[in-house]
């Protein structure tokens, strides 16, 4: 057998590898001969091999089949051999392998070795790869080694304690006592372990805590003497004695200090002794300061502490090193709720800090920024984002356009204002802008009446420029479709008037149609600008006539049904057209959008009393939510009504939502999860298009506010597990409006829910969309969800339920039949 | 505390790593080059310090190589920056002007100091001359590599 080769030669061999696949036969090569020499049971090379095999290891090779040859190494006496192996041990060896049995017994002799290097390999190797038996096993000897009078040794077994006790914390116990004293220790390395221990057990056991909190006064003075004490060349790091220590300790202090105003009392003058006296010129004593802020802001300390703490970190944004503003703007961000005045007067650093070249420091100082806005300082702030949001990258624009938004909303000192500033940010972030602030916009603009013409006006001047971006396009389209009116009113007060004819108005919208760059969904807000044109634009109609029958091909079928809808809407009932296409009714949402796209919730409770003035189909839902329960109510429709008699399609339903979804633009509409009712409703697919529009004529009265004044009793449909729902009703003639209302008595909320009912074919079931999908617990809230019936033959009206929702993270599928009708309902 | 130290040099080649969590979940090969791939694609304007899943990723850059270091949120990144000046001194100290190949070519020296130093993912001693004594006395028998 010949020698092995050197670590150094392998790692030459290695180095000269030209291509990954000559390195891996080189390793393979090395690992099949160590593995033959370990067969061999060599002990001259055993050393060498393992390391070898460590440094094959570390490239990421398997190594697991020299575990034992560890082992056989530490077994050895040569203190090289030992070194060795332990390092494999550490290396090789992890709380999952089984060799363990094996090594307890080498280390507890090494523990006991006259070397105090080989009794610290031991603790060492211990200290990273103890199992929980090993811990209780061993646990005995290393606390007698931490009583040892060798600094060294004392200093292994703390930290081989530190991982016993993180492993098993059940052992804690007995190394309270050892660990107490060896806070009065000189060596530096000691004390350190000695914090790290006491900190672990503080953490681990409350009682423990408490048991520690009269070392306060000792911690205290072991870091007075630090930053009193001169220069000592042992622990000196740029000048600052032992900053690791100082780290350790304050933090240790952070833990005794919390929620206890008496530890906290006693740390102030330290503390505050710190923060002044510490060196700030060099990183370590920034080191030093960012524990001691921490420490301050976490413990019950004096409010002139806290204003100190905020200053330093004041005084770090202004730092030149990028490391150091990093770290203060992180704990700004996570202070700031505890202090946000004192962190306010910090913001100009902080706006100036968005300008940053380092890509994290803008984003921390960017969600720092959307913290403090408040109404005060709101208009400069949002100067200054605005700033930020054109230069900024892409990846921060999306969210940084939402948040813009909310604060927006939230802070606004006026609307025109408000409404200014959206419109920039629409501008600025162009494509970036998600979906969410398109439709908020929609919402807001009509709520405002006087800036109906302002902003139309602002809208049109902007599209006639760009109508890349597609957002803007949107908002745009929408208001001219709504307000073109007022675009052709001469305003005197503006100082450079819009003077438009028709034709230019709709050219734009035609030319947004017809852009490659306009994308499907902006194309549909502007047919339906185009449409709405018509009754505003009476000289332009015809012109829109064509342009709306030109779509009635289009390829995409979302788009072309719309103008096919239209196009009848021209002809057959070109009389209703005015009515259909009137302006939208100013529908007070947006305290739900405001609570919706802040807290990414659909809002509950608080829309009940906007359901009798409300469209119910514009409920502030995101759109996609809505139509996939809209998918699933039908298909499930079907199902119940398979059960209850010969399946009747409801081709009212699902065409006419649509077509409520096509007027009222202010959803967020997606086309790619937007079933178009000819996809999911094969049988009414031939029928001619009159159908569709009968249609949607029935459903006229929808769109008029429903008054729900009801004389007729109220009755419980359901009730179990806290679940409660209730129907009401309003009847004229043949139509019965039912007015149901869910609650929730339990002590949990449930979610997901969702309401289904069936009714025999000779009736006609329409359901609008519920006022939310989550019931709060306690009876807090409820859900609203009304239900027309159109019952032309007076039958007896039965109808089956389903409900389905989430309650407790369990999934509940509820069934029930409703046959107690009053008879007033139906007769 | 500290989770992991990378050695690794500008082409993304490691050349020393040390784990301090055994943490069944986290495969340790496939952290660490992504670790790597994050560290080394940022440049010199942007700060030293980044999250990476649970982890604050610490790294310094000495020449050609950069020492990377894990650890989890409580950490000081100061400190551990600062950390990472104090080891790179002592193997400055022991290998008399320190350079990558000392570091490949000495691995379990350098793996020895790092235990002096680091014990457990926590970081004890700090004295550099009490840091070097185990390794001094292995040199002193003057074994055979």
């Amino acid at each position: 057998m010949p020698t092995p080769i050197r670590l150094r030669d392998l790692i030459r061999q290695i180095r000269a590898a030209r291509t990954a696949a000559d390195e891996r036969s080189v390793v393979q090569k090395e690992c099949a001969y160590i593995r033959t020499t370990f067969r061999e049971e060599d002990n001259t090379f055993r050393c060498r091999n393992v390391a070898k095999l460590l440094y094959i290891h570390m490239l990421g090779y398997p190594a697991h089949f020299g575990q034992l040859e560890c082992l056989k190494l530490i077994a050895s006496p040569r203190f090289t051999d030992k070194r060795i192996g332990y390092l494999g041990a550490m290396l090789l060896l992890d709380e999952r392998t089984d060799v363990h049995l094996l090594i307890t017994n080498s280390l507890k002799n090494d523990m006991n070795h006259q070397t105090q290097f080989v009794v610290g390999l031991a603790l060492c190797t211990l200290g990273s790869i103890c199992s929980p038996e090993m811990s209780r096993d061993l646990a005995g000897e290393v606390e007698k080694l931490l009583k040892s009078s060798n600094a060294y040794i004392k200093k292994k077994a703390a930290l081989c304690a530190f991982h016993i006790i993180r492993k098993v914390p059940d052992l804690m116990e007995i190394f309270i006592p050892a660990t107490r004293s060896l806070l009065t220790e000189k060596n530096h390395g000691v004390l350190m372990t000695a914090v790290v221990l006491i900190t672990i057990m503080c953490e681990l056991s409350p009682d423990t805590l408490a048991h520690f909190k009269k070392l306060v006064p000792n911690l205290v003075r072991i870091l007075k003497n630090l930053i009193m004490a001169g220069y000592s060349p042992e622990h000196d790091v740029s000048g600052v004695s032992d900053p690791f220590l100082q780290v350790k300790i304050l933090r240790l202090l952070r833990i005794l200090g919390k929620n206890d105003s008496e530890a906290s009392e006693s740390m102030n003058d330290i503390l505050a002794q710190v923060a002044t006296n510490t060196e700030t010129s060099k990183n370590v004593g920034n080191a030093i300061l960012y524990e001691t802020v921490l420490t301050i802001m976490d413990i019950k300390s004096e409010s002139g502490l806290r204003v100190l703490a905020v200053n330093i970190l004041g005084r770090f944004l202004l730092n030149t090193d990028k490391n150091i503003r990093y770290v203060a703007l992180n704990t700004l961000l996570r202070t700031v709720h505890a202090d946000t005045q004192a962190v306010q007067r910090h913001r100009s650093t902080i706006v100036e800090c968005l300008k940053d070249p380092d890509v994290s420091i803008r984003r921390r100082a960017m969600e720092l920024c959307f913290v403090l806005i408040n109404t005060n300082n709101v208009r400069t702030m949002m100067k200054e984002l605005l700033a930020f949001l054109e230069k900024t990258d892409p990846e921060f624009k999306p969210i940084c356009a939402s948040k813009m938004f909310s604060a927006a909303e939230r802070y606004a000192p006026g609307r025109k204002w408000h409404m200014d500033t959206m419109m920039k940010v629409l501008t600025t972030a162009g494509n970036y802008v998600q979906s969410d602030v398109v439709s908020n916009l929609v919402h807001l603009i009509p709520s405002s009446n006087e800036l109906h013409a302002y902003m139309v006006k602002q809208l049109f001047r902007a599209i006639s420029e760009d109508i890349s971006q597609q957002p803007l396009v949107q908002v745009a389209a929408w208001t001219i479709g709504e307000y073109g009116d007022l675009l052709l009113q001469p305003d005197a007060e503006a100082d450079d008037p819009l003077k438009v004819s028709e034709d230019e108005v709709v050219n734009v919208l035609e030319r947004v149609l017809a852009s490659n760059l306009s994308d499907i969904v902006t194309k549909e807000y502007a047919i339906n600008a185009l449409m709405k044109l018509s009754t505003r634009f009476p000289n332009s109609e015809p012109r829109v006539k064509s342009v709306v029958s030109i779509y009635g091909s289009h390829v995409n079928m979302e788009l072309q049904q719309r103008a096919v809808e239209y196009h009848a809407l021209f002809g057959r009932y070109d009389t209703m057209r005015a009515g259909v296409l009137e302006r939208m009714p100013l529908c007070d949402i947006k305290k739900n959008m405001s609570s919706a796209s802040l807290h990414n919730g659909v809002s509950n409770g608080s829309d009940e009393d906007l359901m009798p003035d409300d469209m119910p189909v514009s409920k502030a839902k995101p759109a996609q939510q809505q139509q996939q329960q809209q998918e699933q109510s039908s298909s499930g429709l079907l199902d119940i009504l398979g059960g209850l008699s010969a399946p009747a399609p409801q081709p009212s339903r699902p065409p006419e939502n649509n077509l409520l979804d096509l007027l009222d633009l202010g959803l967020p509409t997606d086309t790619s999860t937007m079933p178009t009712s000819l996809g999911t409703q094969p049988p009414i697919a031939p029928a001619p298009v009159n159908n569709v529009l009968d249609s949607l004529f029935t459903s006229q009265p929808i769109i008029a506010p429903a008054l729900l004044k009801s004389d007729i009793p109220l009755i419980t449909v359901f009730e179990k597990n806290g679940l409660k729902v209730d129907f009401s009703f309003e009847r004229n003639g043949d139509q019965l409006t039912i007015s149901l209302a869910a609650n929730n008595s339990s002590s949990q909320s449930m979610d997901n829910f969702m309401f289904q009912a069936a009714v025999p074919k000779t009736f006609q079931l329409q359901m609008m969309s519920p006022s939310g999908s989550t019931i709060p617990p306690n009876s807090s809230g409820q859900i609203t969800q009304i239900m027309r019936i159109n019952n032309p033959t007076k039958q007896l009206l039965r109808m089956r339920l389903r409900l389905n929702y989430s309650h407790g993270g369990v999934e509940i599928n509820e069934q029930s039949e409703v046959n107690n009708f009053p008879t007033s309902v139906w007769q | 505390m500290l989770k992991f130290l990378l050695i690794v040099n500008k082409q993304g080649h490691l050349r020393l790593s040390k784990f301090w969590c055994h943490d069944k979940t986290v495969n340790k090969t496939v952290l660490a080059s992504d670790v790597i791939r994050n560290c080394l694609c940022r440049d010199e304007k942007q700060c030293s310090f980044l999250d990476y899943k649970d982890f604050k990723i610490i790294y310094r850059r000495y020449a050609t190589l950069y020492f990377l270091i894990g650890a989890d949120k409580d950490e000081n990144e100061l400190a551990v920056y600062e950390f990472i000046h104090n080891f790179v001194e002592v193997l400055n100290k022991y290998f008399k002007k320190v350079c990558e190949l000392d570091v490949m070519y000495g691995l379990e020296r350098v793996h020895l100091i790092l235990d002096e130093m680091v014990s457990d993912g926590e970081a004890i001693e700090m004295n550099q001359s009490f840091a070097l004594a185990p390794v001094q006395v292995l040199d002193a028998f003057g074994h055979r590599r």
